[in-house]
């Protein structure tokens, strides 16, 4: 099971849930698996975060995979001028 | 990305020299063509109509005096666009609303902002345009405003957007408000934190909005034919998100706009937004002829992205060997007319720059009567680092410690466990310090009355989906089409030389073109410093895909296998140790047989591009303070930077020094005044000033390379770093010049006498 962390911009959607445990793939099945649990945080998912998988950013990557054993981060997406 | 994209340390001969840029001639002699260059046959000019008033309910809008006069060939208004509903996208800084996006380019229900579009005409003549503008008669009833951030945010402050209520608290609030969104960061135990510091410091700081200042004001030239085939010119940090965001809200297919991208007289983030561009789409499409926009300065000063100003609260605490215990911040950031301000940037910036175990950050995203900011070089981080390094200052000096060496104490470094989220991978903060001790400036002495400053800022730099193309001509020059914006001037020039440098083949046999939406996938906006890293990494991955097919070409035609075939110096030729002979083929030599060999060759990437370095600045400013008068004159100012590879040293250079001298223009004299009226005071140039040449010294840079192991070269990307010190450092020297220190930007001369004049009577 991969281990996921939400940061703290998160946790008023998820009721103060601050990670949890998820038996998922890739991104996108994070995303659904975190959206079926926690619907508030459905609208909050693909559009404002990037997710850290064992310490490498990815964003836009609904298709990277997530091993068993990763360690992944949500942190609010990140642009530029 | 596959692991051959990984950086690897090998021989040069191309990236990392200073040859001369592809577009330089274009540029110098006048033929480089700007948005506003460009011009139709049966053109007409299309002008905006905007409002007078902070905030307004439209009651109506009649066109009818407007659409009588003579040269007047169409008008339109809120009524000609399809309302949106919530719909997120990304664009440049953070994420845009459509629903937002429809109503800040042409007013719907309110008027939100001096300078808010309500009306559009198209006429024969500018001088006809105008005129009809004073015919259009629009009914408001006029309500009350709220410009300042602190004011928005108090319970009964007028409300923007009744729909309103603050998104990331829990429970949902049962009230509107103008904080439209709550985030927060949190590491380890901040009380406690706290109570181990044997100093802590607390100070408020505010910052102005200001304006990304580019030269070319937003300009855009649209062909709307019978059909709905939509062609359109415009000066954008980003083509295809133009096209897009246009499509969306005119309810086109992307495909029926093509988008030209003109050559860009700056953007810094304020061109990733469109504006004009469905207004003249819009008007085309009514006329069927083509419609050129040009705002006028005032109207960019009025109506177009400034960045965020801010009410902010730094509290930090360190032991007296200056080792720093806790870190917290609250940001409150004005967003402007629309929710979406660089806040979560800034709150993840404030402190990332330090090994830290107790961090806590709140950041309030707050609407108020001003136009919707944009994004600004590292969108955010000049303003909370303005706080936070000015802190960090303050508590070295009352310790005794050297600000740098306070700085080395605290430093992050690989690993290092960041408050938002993720460990930090190679970095070369601790470098860039140290190289900024050891320089001249440094140690240089000082005359009696003058003042030094350090300061340091960081920026995570992205890639984002990036797409390239790279042509093999049939006498084997190259053409490469690029999707990124040449927004900075200068990323032609780093795409060709890492292209030839891939190839093995001269640099001015490849021909860089900024290429238009319909030749291309998709390319995310030039911005977050990604031009070199992501727009370099589909640059290198085309170019490596042309070489394999190159490779397969070359074994076709000399019948040998594949494996036999290397790519070195330009040719195919036998590899290493496999035994085969045959007689090698130059690229121009393979492009010549291409076309009866099975036809030309090409290399292609689309691809999304992730693994960005993040970048670190370290920056040293003298100051003279002239007491009587509180004119700060800048005397020496040093840039340092970790930069990961410099592909073009002098390009690099120049993106320092630019952010440098934008951050002193921030620092000591840029803002908008609004009166009580809520109408901008100061829209032109005259009277918002930003430095020019005589303001400013030569600033010396020091590139600093530790490479990014996520990119072929080891590029990280540069421009964004150089804006996020400059504030804060020229705040630091401020206070070294005359033991004042200031807390409110920007330092301008009336303000810094005040605060001389104000602790000479706390002295007395």
């Amino acid at each position: 099971m991969a281990r996921i962390t939400l940061a703290s911009h998160l946790f008023p959607y998820t009721g103060g849930v601050r990670g949890l445990e998820l038996d998922v793939a890739n991104v996108r099945q994070m995303f659904a698996a975190l959206a079926e649990r926690y619907p508030d945080l459905q609208g909050h998912l693909e559009n404002e975060v990037a997710v850290v998988i064992d310490g490498e950013v990815y964003q836009d990557a609904l298709l990277q995979t997530i091993a068993a054993d990763s360690e992944v981060i949500l942190i609010p997406k990140i642009a530029g001028g | 990305m596959s692991a051959s994209t990984k950086y690897e340390d090998k021989p040069l001969r191309i990236v990392g020299t200073r040859p001369l840029r592809p577009d330089g001639v274009d540029k110098v002699t006048g033929r480089a063509r700007y948005a506003a260059d460009y011009n139709l046959p049966g053109q007409l000019i299309g002008k905006v109509l905007r409002s007078p008033h902070a905030h307004a309910r439209i009651r109506s809008i009649d066109v009818s005096a407007a659409l009588a006069l003579p040269g007047v060939k169409a008008v339109v208004t809120r009524d000609d666009f399809p309302d949106m509903p919530v719909e997120y996208a990304a664009a440049g800084e953070l994420t845009i609303n459509y629903r937002d996006v429809t109503r800040n380019m042409m007013a719907r229900e309110k008027v939100l902002y001096d300078g808010h579009p309500v009306a559009a005409v198209a006429a024969t003549s500018e001088s006809a345009a105008r005129a009809a503008l004073k015919l259009i008669k629009v009914d408001y009833e006029v309500l009350p405003h709220v410009i300042d951030v602190r004011e928005a945010m108090q319970p009964g402050a007028p409300l923007l957007h009744e729909e309103q209520y603050t998104a990331g608290v829990s429970p949902r609030p049962g009230q509107p408000s103008n904080i439209a969104k709550r985030i927060e960061f949190k590491l380890g135990d901040i009380e406690a934190g706290f109570r181990a510091a044997d100093l802590v410091i607390e100070r408020e700081f505010n910052t102005k909005p200001v304006h990304q200042g580019y030269i070319e004001p937003q300009a855009c030239l649209a062909s709307c034919t019978e059909d709905g085939q939509v062609e359109l010119w415009t000066s954008t940090q980003g083509a295809f998100t133009y096209r897009e965001q246009c499509a969306r809200v005119l309810q086109m297919d992307v495909s029926r706009i093509r988008v030209t991208p003109t050559e860009i007289g700056g953007g810094f983030g304020g061109k990733n937004n469109i504006y004009s561009e469905p207004l003249a789409i819009a008007l085309s499409r009514k006329t069927h002829r083509p419609v050129k926009m040009v705002m006028t300065r005032e109207e960019v000063f009025r109506a177009t992205g400034p960045t965020s100003g801010a009410n902010i609260r730094i509290k930090m605490g360190c032991t007296r060997n200056g080792r720093i215990t806790a870190a917290q911040a609250v940001l409150n950031f004005q967003s402007g007319a629309f929710p979406g301000s660089s806040v979560p940037m800034a709150a993840m910036c404030t402190f990332t720059r330090y090994d830290l175990e107790n961090v806590h950050v709140v950041g309030h995203d707050v609407t108020v009567n001003r136009p919707k900011v944009a994004a600004y070089r590292a969108p955010g981080a000049p303003i909370s680092v303005f706080g936070a390094e000015s802190v960090i200052d303050e508590m070295a000096k009352k310790l005794g410690i050297d600000p740098i060496d306070f700085r080395l104490k605290n430093a992050a470094t690989q690993g290092t466990q960041t408050y938002y989220g993720p460990k930090l991978g190679v970095i070369g903060y601790i470098e860039t310090l140290e190289r900024a001790k050891a320089h001249p400036h440094y140690s240089a002495p000082l005359a009696p009355g003058r003042g030094r400053g350090v300061s340091s800022g960081f920026w995570f730099n992205i890639g984002n989906e990036t797409c390239s193309t790279l042509n093999i001509g049939e006498d084997g020059s190259v053409t490469l089409l690029m999707g990124t914006v040449d927004v900075a001037g200068g990323s032609r020039a780093a795409m060709a030389m890492m292209v030839a440098e891939e190839l093995g083949i001269p640099m001015d046999k490849v021909k860089p073109v900024v290429a238009d939406p319909s030749a291309l996938g998709f390319n995310f906006v030039t911005a977050g410093s990604r031009g070199t890293f992501a727009g370099g990494m589909a640059a290198v991955v085309a170019a490596r895909d042309a070489v394999e097919k190159l490779r397969r070409r070359a074994a076709k035609i000399r019948e040998v296998p594949l494996e036999a075939v290397a790519w070195k110096d330009g040719r195919a030729q036998p590899a290493e140790g496999c035994g085969v002979q045959f007689a090698p083929m130059t690229l121009a030599e393979i492009a010549k047989v291409a076309g009866k060999t099975g036809g030309s060759i090409a290399g292609h990437a689309e691809i999304n591009v992730q693994g960005a370095g993040p970048g670190f600045g370290v920056h040293i400013v003298d100051v003279d303070v002239d007491r009587e008068t509180g004119l700060v004159k800048i005397l020496r100012y040093t840039v340092l930077q970790d930069v990961g590879k410099a592909v073009h040293p002098a390009y690099v250079e120049g993106q320092l020094q630019g952010g440098a001298v934008q951050g002193i223009g921030w620092a000591l004299n840029e803002e908008y005044v609004y009166g009580a009226d809520g109408v901008l005071q100061n829209p032109g140039f005259l009277d918002y000033r930003v430095p020019v040449a005589s303001d400013v010294p030569s600033i010396d840079t020091v590139i600093v390379e530790v490479p990014n192991p996520n990119h072929p070269y080891g590029v990280r990307g540069c421009g964004e770093v150089p804006i996020i010190p400059p504030m804060s450092a020229i705040a630091n020297a401020i206070e070294s010049a005359t033991g004042v220190r200031l807390c409110d930007q920007p330092m301008s001369p009336p303000r810094v006498l005040q605060a001389i004049g104000k602790a000479a009577g706390a002295g007395n």
